[in-house]
């Protein structure tokens, strides 16, 4: 019988590396990610996860350890935050560029200074560029179902990369919520033993990643860009084999809500898409046309999704948790990117709203959609990005 | 990545490089300083062998020692090793 239990996000990320029948952990404590690999460190300890579970002095050896395990042929997971993830930085482009496919809880918390160890996105976002897929949980039954999906797509023969899922610090992580877990038998049905594209053999010795000239580095990035458009197509895929196995999805690459009929559309990320569901609700109620979107995967960025979901609306505005200093959110410049080729294209304003943990409620997000109408019923956007709730 | 003919659909993931001899070309050419030894003193106690960083040098089974300068990147270390001071490191143009 599945499982119904009360717990936290983090201690249910936990949960879903047991079950995922991760052979090697290899962490460092950070908040909020430490109650992670506590959970799993109990987990190790009392015998009911048989895996090595190695204390490093870093984060940066913690993905170098996971690397290097993961390159022996065994399934490995870490878990990090913030600045820690920030220092692994280095080692996150040598995992995707090896091929590696380790799955990391990314328990999201603000960069310092000042310091703060409440969540916003500049950690996993200021991470976009190094190959690794990201995906955004809203909730903590979907940290569960995430992080089975994420082993599943990354040991996809079309992709092996190592991917994040990216939770938001003490809203998800530290917070209690009722979580379905699967019988164990059920998940090894849906998650095959671990597959990696190439493992160390101490009868065939090579060595990886030695330099590679000029007339042949491309190609290996190239090869990196193909793996991401593959994820693209799998990840709903995924998703969909997984609602059947286990009776629930987490949302493809973009959740929808209300948004068939919408003329506007809330864009957003993790967490914040529960308050904007209630604000699009209220909204509706009114009588005012908007929807909700969720980017849950942000790497591959879900462009044709966007490009449909903005097909007949006639503005999209974005929530970022998140600010690109010197220019804007990065959901706004890529979904603007998104639909800038589309020939009748929706106007497109972006909010920042969040940071640091400051409380994004339904009210704040009915706020900035109602400054959205304002804007859409105008056809102009006066202000390209707007700061939520900010003291003068 | 020898067999340049090969479709990218045919590499591997990630390059993979399988042990060969100089697989960079002969590094002995980035030498300044050449490390010379005098057979008459050198004891055979191997020491050059053991701490050679790139394994320029071969044991014989008489464990006399041998520097291959076709990858011998002269760094010096033989000589600051060897306790007979029999290895003289001298500048390549000379």
């Amino acid at each position: 019988m599945p499982q119904m239990t009360i717990d936290t996000a983090n201690h249910i990320a936990g949960y879903a590396a047991k079950a995922a029948r991760v052979k090697v952990v290899a962490a460092y404590p950070i908040t909020p990610q430490t109650t992670v690999v506590e959970k799993i460190a109990d987990f190790v300890e009392s015998g009911e996860m048989n895996a090595e579970y190695i204390r490093v002095e870093s984060e940066h050896s913690a993905m170098a350890a996971c690397m290097s395990a993961a390159a022996t042929g065994v399934r490995t997971f870490t878990a990090t935050s913030s600045h820690g993830l920030a220092l692994m930085h280095e080692a996150l482009h040598w995992a995707s560029g090896s091929r590696l496919p380790i799955v990391m809880a990314v328990v999201n918390r603000a960069m310092g200074a000042p310091w703060s160890i409440w969540p916003d996105f500049s950690d996993s976002l200021s991470q976009r560029d190094t190959g690794w897929i990201q995906f955004y949980c809203a909730d903590n039954q979907e940290v569960f179902d995430t992080i089975i999906q994420a082993y599943k797509l990354c040991e996809n023969e079309r992709v092996f990369l190592p991917a994040m899922v990216c939770l938001e610090g003490f809203i998800l992580s530290h917070t209690y919520a009722p979580v379905n877990l699967p019988d164990q038998d059920k998940v090894d049905q849906f998650l095959p033993d671990y597959k990696c594209g190439w493992t160390l053999d101490i009868n065939r010795p090579y060595s990886h990643g030695n330099l590679v000239s000029p007339e042949w580095y491309m190609e290996f990035r190239y090869m990196i860009q193909e793996a991401m458009e593959n994820a693209k197509q799998l990840i709903p895929q995924i998703d969909k084999e997984y609602g059947k196995h286990f009776g629930r999805e987490a949302g493809g690459l973009v959740e929808k809500y209300k948004c068939e009929d919408a003329d506007l559309i809330m864009l957003t990320m993790g967490t914040m898409a529960s308050d904007a569901k209630i604000a699009v609700d209220k909204l509706r109620k009114e009588g005012q046309k908007v929807g909700m979107g969720r980017v849950r995967v942000y790497r591959p960025y879900p462009t044709e999704e966007i490009v449909k979901l903005a097909q007949s609306v006639q503005m999209v505005s974005t929530i970022d948790r998140h600010i690109s200093f010197g220019m804007e959110g990065f959901l706004a410049s890529e979904t603007k990117a998104a639909l800038f080729n589309q020939k009748d294209r929706p106007l497109v304003a972006g909010f920042i709203a969040g940071l640091g943990g400051r409380d994004v409620t339904a009210e704040t997000i009915e706020k900035m959609a109602q400054k959205s109408l304002k804007s859409m019923r105008a056809g102009k956007v006066e202000k390209e990005t707007e700061w939520v709730d900010l003291r003068e | 990545m020898s067999e340049a003919k090969k479709s990218r659909k045919e590499w591997p993931l990630t390059p993979l490089s399988t042990p060969t001899v100089g697989s960079m070309g002969k590094t002995g050419s980035w030498r300044t300083f050449r490390p010379e030894i005098n057979y008459g003193k050198c004891t055979r106690c191997t020491l050059c062998w053991i701490y050679c960083p790139d394994a320029a040098i071969t044991r014989e089974d008489d464990d006399s020692v041998k520097i291959d300068y076709d990858y011998c990147k002269g760094c010096g270390i033989c000589a600051n090793e060897c306790p007979t001071k029999a290895i003289s490191m001298k500048r390549e143009e000379e």
